[in-house]
């Protein structure tokens, strides 16, 4: 009768309860800093994939002033300017930087709420020779500014 | 890890334009040192800036962004003297963060 025995069931109460435990002290610190990263976009290693984690190929905007750099001689580091026109494209609440041939194209997502401008500035890797992609959210609707940069010195170097 | 942040906020038009650079090396996860070992990922995931304690852009970041990241930004409704607070957390769990006050 092992299921009668009082000390098997407290042992196998305790490593449930311990366990369940871990889940719970484990969980806090996580929550914070996950609950609305957009996890399986950063996982996609291709553009296509990237775009459909976001929810489709967006369509292209003049409503999103898109600076880069033509030519980067340093890969490791490439200043970056997102801004968008209101006038062009109202209620942006979301702005994501792709580049296409990183091994994960997305590098950064950044999310405002309506009171603010979205405007992003920021230096980021590019690994190859490629487009790089400004992708703007406003109502659900994806939007998007594509520019090539060239580079000399590649991204991941090491 | 948390070391220093370089911060400032300053008035624009009708914008405050908030520029930082944080201390961290980014590591992507694929590279690798001298004896072939590959460096572990280690990068910001999370960055937020605040304005009196609200926050006004809320970043998520992969590993592609560079080393000792910079970040500008711009929100509305800041005044002189105002505290803006940009705060980090990394993929390991460390965090950072800096404090300044608009000008």
């Amino acid at each position: 009768m092992g299921n009668l025995d009082p000390l098997g069931l407290t042992r196998r109460g305790l490593i449930r309860v311990s366990s369940a435990l871990l889940v719970v002290a484990a969980l806090p610190q996580k929550i914070w800093a996950t609950a609305l990263r957009p996890e399986t976009a950063f996982q996609t290693t291709t553009l296509e994939a990237t775009f459909d984690a976001l929810g489709g190929v967006p369509q292209a905007s003049d409503g999103i002033i898109f600076s880069t750099p033509d030519i980067a001689e340093n890969g490791a580091v490439v200043p970056i300017r997102i801004e968008i026109d209101p006038s062009v494209l109202p209620d942006v609440s979301k702005l994501y930087v792709i580049v296409e041939k990183n091994p994960n194209p997305l590098a950064a997502v950044f999310q405002v709420p309506p009171n603010t401008p979205p405007y992003a500035e920021t230096r980021v890797k590019v690994a190859q020779t490629g487009n790089l992609y400004a992708v703007a959210e406003a109502n659900g609707e994806l939007y998007m500014m594509q520019r090539e940069t060239k580079v000399t010195l590649g991204g991941c170097g090491g | 890890m948390a070391s220093r942040m370089r911060i400032r906020a300053q008035l624009k038009d009708d914008y405050c334009e908030v520029k930082a650079l944080m201390r961290h090396p980014m590591e992507t996860g694929m590279r690798k040192d001298q004896s072939g070992a590959a460096i572990p990922a280690n990068f910001i995931e999370d960055v937020q800036v605040l304005h009196n304690d609200a926050v006004v852009v809320q970043a998520y970041w992969g590993a592609a962004v560079s080393a000792n990241p910079f970040l500008g930004v711009r929100f509305r409704g800041g005044a002189q003297g105002d505290v803006v607070k940009v705060v980090w957390r990394d993929n390991h769990g460390d965090s950072g963060s800096g404090e300044t006050t608009i000008r």
